[in-house]
């Protein structure tokens, strides 16, 4: 044994020109990054208001930027299959060989799912829930940060095999027995299975600290059914993280044992059985498409009830669709292998459990509409958004259903209808929602708005592209042909996949016009402004505070009543023309920042690293350095520090008269 | 043998079905996507219609800000989406029973029995009554049933040929069955529906359907086939390989399918090296 296990210089792709170029890339990059930020003097600010906060919405932007560059890496990966596709027909091999290509389509899977979407979505629930529920944080603020860096910690690993040695190339689920050490004896699916389970880690972490947030802090008045409909999907959401993150870690770790111990859970011999890793990953991976359109369902509802200027069509019946969902969700896991031969009653009973979801799906679809119905639709970016996603999604459901029933999965099961189906819903449901929330919730963020017409080139680009990069391919289905091709047979299929690859580089722009977007907002930002707090005319407490909100939040806890809390005291105000009396300020406590998450991380991350590639005398530093910050953690003295009451008193007189000069605003238009 | 078959096959995949099996299903696959479009054309026509409406600028459209519920809309909108789904629940359960895929075809004719392995990374097809083999190449008789048996001597796969319907997974150490028909005549494709690792994309194979008649020839022609396929030509075999070309054993070791699936085969000989090139036979 060495003293470092199997990493030798062969782990670096010295041979492989695309994987040896994007390291250089990407490492000038990070390493510019670093430079300027060293030189502009930078550190001491990131390292006290995101690295160490415990703020939750400084926690929310560092999922939500996390999320956006690694949209960029999965990116990447996205437009090389299509380019390859479109390369590899007939007696052409395309540029990329199988065992790189197989790399793409698996990191292209997971970095999406596991560090594209699920940050994303997670970032908002920081960002949003404690403000929606009219709290100052959520229940566990240092874990939360943890939680975080524990996830960036999966996410720097899955880039890692880039750089060395390689990503597994066995598909996003790791099915067994390909991902068995017989057929994958690499440290490809190392890297998967380490990286997902320290991530994991964070995700259920999360999902343990909102879901005490939402049951247990909120604010006075703030009963169950008074809660906006965002923290109601963000409480299904966490509920089904904590069923269902278990499984995973639990199906990850036996196939765990498998590799590094020689169990046979399984394995070919043995006794081993794969059909056991397929129920437990998909009890797991059905649940999970849920945790991350529950979520976008709310932030729909939210862009819907605020730009129609109404209130959500149907609250009762939307809180009673997101939890028939959440129920149901765990009942169909195995329309994703009717292929296997369970037999007509086990098919046909999972097969109808699957298009009931359909129903609750339907509902929202329509509440929406109705929602639209008599309002005075104001069209922003995130309405673009929402129109957009109704008439995508509805589409991706037909298919859905399709692939819900046997007989019809017979036939299409695994083919690139599947995978224009699964795109459809994600990108149709998840990615269009993300950015609306992005849109729609940045002012609060950072105070001011982004670019409305940039904003709209944004959603032209996702919207067009999507579809010319996804409705080929089910046509391509159709004519029986399966996903995961490196190369393709039929040479008749060429112009299909052009126009996907078209499609694909159209998203691109979208991703570019995104950070162009950016740039060009925080130059011109003196001209938007969000003085008011407000800018969107918004019903759900969020709107009531300061943008960008002080630390705590609120001044004092507001006093909720009815369902859109905001709304109703902001109109209450309005026809009063006066606004609730100046309460009795208290100084605040908050909670101290704090290292433990990121130095709790690095030690995790050194430990996945060891374990990835056998240095086993690394692999116990990182896990006892680890152990060590968690007690050292406990043993603090200091847990909170004081906002002296000077400073929250200056804080609400500044919003107070805000304000009271919207109010006169407001009354002298109508 | 038969040249004029071996003309290139027509690929429309599902929407060409071959046989009862695939037609059934294409049947099913339109019907549905018709009952479905019903409500979702309507609702997507709605759903601009009522945002273009409702529009800020619009002073005909009636502004109700305080509406957000009706009993009576509320009905409907969960109705809707239900009976459309007890309507297509229906349909899920009668197929899914009507073409279980273990479920012999009804026919006057004897099914004809397959077994088949997958292997790294090409088809392995046992006749076992006749007592050959085929490799890449499966060759049945115009509408007679096809009785599958399946299993996979390294990872899974999925056997599936689009026209002819059902695909199904391959499992080692496990026996799936399967039941098709093919009535028209022709050559096919054939590929594994679920990765199994870098020779994947290598991993087609043609099916020929063959008039009766032809058949029997065929078959004669099959066992006059010098290779072997006993544990010294299962072994060159089993060796990873991808676009193998099409080849015929004239005999088979007795009980070689269900050596596979007791896992007393080995079934990979070499072991794998880091980096698994699948090794190019010659291009099909």
């Amino acid at each position: 044994m060495t003293l470092f296990g199997r990493l030798t210089w062969d782990a670096i792709p010295f041979n492989q020109p695309i994987p040896l170029i994007t390291s250089l890339v990407v490492l000038a990059a990070v390493a510019a990054i670093v430079i300027w930020i060293t030189m502009k003097g930078w550190w001491p600010y990131l390292w006290n208001e995101y690295i160490t906060s415990t703020d939750h919405k400084r926690i929310g932007i560092m999922y939500i930027t996390l999320a956006l560059v690694m949209l960029v890496r999965g990116f990447a990966d996205a437009i090389m299959m299509r380019a390859q596709q479109a390369m590899a027909i007939g007696q052409s091999q395309g540029y990329l060989p199988p065992e790189h290509y197989d790399q793409i389509f698996s990191a292209h899977g997971t970095i999406m799912i596991f560090f594209v979407a699920m940050p994303f979505v997670i970032g908002f629930m920081n960002f949003v829930v404690p403000l929606q529920l009219g709290v100052r944080d959520v229940a566990f603020p240092t874990m939360n940060n943890a939680s975080f860096w524990l996830t960036a910690s999966g996410a720097l690993l899955v880039n890692l095999s880039l750089f060395l040695g390689e990503f597994a190339r066995t598909g996003w689920l790791a099915f067994p027995p390909l991902s068995e050490k017989a057929f994958s004896p690499g440290v490809g699916v190392d890297y998967y299975l380490v990286a997902l389970q320290i991530s994991g880690v964070g995700t259920v972490l999360t999902a343990v600290n909102f879901v005490t947030t939402i049951l247990k802090t909120r604010a006075p008045g703030m009963s169950y059914l008074r809660m906006p409909v965002f923290c109601w999907t963000a409480l299904a959401s966490n509920l089904l993280i904590l069923a269902a993150f278990p499984v995973l870690t639990v199906s990850l770790a036996l196939l765990m044992l498998d590799r590094y111990l020689g169990f046979h859970f399984f394995t070919n011999d043995g006794g081993g059985n794969s059909m056991l890793y397929m129920n437990l990953i998909w009890v797991w991976g059905h649940p999970e498409v849920y945790i991350l359109v529950l979520p976008a369902f709310g932030i729909y509802s939210e862009v819907a009830a605020t730009f129609s200027g109404k209130p959500l069509f149907g609250y009762r019946s939307m809180v009673f669709a997101t939890l028939a969902i959440c129920i149901i969700s765990f009942c169909v896991w195995l329309h994703h292998f009717f292929t296997m031969g369970a037999g007509a009653d086990v098919n046909a009973v999972f097969g109808i459990a699957s298009m009931i979801i359909g129903v609750p799906t339907g509902v929202k679809i329509y509440n929406w509409l109705f929602t639209m119905y008599g309002g005075r639709v104001r069209f922003t970016v995130p309405m673009y958004y929402l129109i957009g996603f109704m008439l995508t999604f509805v589409i991706g459901g037909l298919t859905g259903v399709l692939l819900a029933i046997p007989p019809v999965d017979f036939i299409v099961h695994n083919s690139l209808f599947l995978v224009a189906h699964f795109h459809q819903v994600i990108i149709g449901g998840v990615v269009f929602a993300l950015m609306a929330g992005y849109t729609y919730w940045f002012p609060k963020a950072f105070g001011f708005t982004l670019d409305e017409r940039l904003g709209k080139a944004v959603f032209w680009c996702w919207f067009i592209g999507f579809h010319l990069a996804f409705m080929p391919l089910y046509v391509l289905g159709f004519w029986g042909a399966t996903r995961r091709m490196q190369h393709i047979p039929d040479p008749t299929w060429a112009p299909w996949l052009d126009v996907a690859f078209v499609g694909a580089a159209i998203i691109g722009l979208g991703i570019v016009l995104t950070v162009v977007q950016l740039l060009y907002s925080i130059k011109t930002r003196d001209q938007r402004r969000d003085v008011s707090g407000d800018p969107w005319d918004g019903r759900t407490l969020e709107w009531l505070t300061l943008s960008p909100p002080p630390h705590y939040n609120f001044a004092v806890l507001p006093d909720v009543h009815g369902e859109e809390a905001y709304w109703t005291r902001k109109q209450t105000a309005i026809k009063e023309e006066q606004l609730i009396p100046e309460p009795n300020y208290q100084p605040i406590e908050m909670p101290v920042n704090t290292p433990t998450g990121i130095i709790v991380a690095f030690f995790a991350s050194l430990c996945g690293f060891a374990i990835i590639w056998y240095i086993w005398w690394l692999a116990i530093v990182g896990l006892i350095g680890a152990f060590a910050i968690f007690v050292w953690y406990a043993w603090r003295d200091e847990h909170e520090h004081i906002i002296p009451v000077e400073e929250v008193i200056a804080n609400a007189r500044e919003r107070r008269r805000i304000r009271m000069e919207h109010l006169h605003t407001v009354s002298q238009s109508t | 043998m038969v040249p004029v078959l071996l003309t290139s096959a027509c690929n429309r995949g599902i929407l060409d079905p071959v046989g009862p099996v695939a037609g059934a299903e294409k049947q099913i696959l339109i019907n549905s996507t018709a009952i479905m479009l019903a409500i979702i054309i309507p609702t997507m026509i709605a759903t601009v219609g009522v945002a273009w409406w409702f529009r800020r600028g619009n002073t005909k459209a009636e502004y109700r800000p305080d509406w957000e519920y009706s009993g009576a809309i509320e009905m409907v909108v969960w109705a809707i989406p239900a009976l459309t789904i007890m309507l297509l629940g229906g349909i899920a359960w009668i197929g899914s029973h009507d073409l279980e895929p273990s479920k012999p075809l009804a026919s006057k004719t004897p099914a004809l029995k397959v077994e088949v392995v997958s292997l790294d990374w090409k088809w392995l097809f046992i006749y076992p009554d006749q007592g050959f083999a085929t490799v890449n190449q499966l060759v049945v008789p115009a509408g007679t049933p096809v009785s599958f048996r399946l299993t996979s001597a390294t990872v899974w796969n999925s056997f599936f040929v689009p026209q002819m319907g059902t695909m199904i997974y391959t499992m080692p150490r496990m026996a799936t069955r399967l039941n098709l028909q093919a009535d028209r005549v022709g050559v096919f494709n054939g590929l594994s529906s679920h990765f199994s690792g870098d020779g994947f994309s290598g991993m087609q194979f043609k099916v020929q359907v063959l008039p009766p008649d032809q058949f029997a020839m065929w078959e004669q022609g099959a066992h006059g086939s010098g290779l072997k396929l006993d544990s010294a030509g299962y072994a060159a075999l089993s060796k990873p390989s991808s676009y193998v070309k099409p080849m015929t054993y004239g005999a088979v070791a007795p009980g070689l399918f269900d050596a596979i699936l007791a896992n007393r085969v080995p079934s990979n000989p070499v072991p794998l090296p880091d980096h698994n090139r699948p090794v190019n036979g010659t291009k099909a």
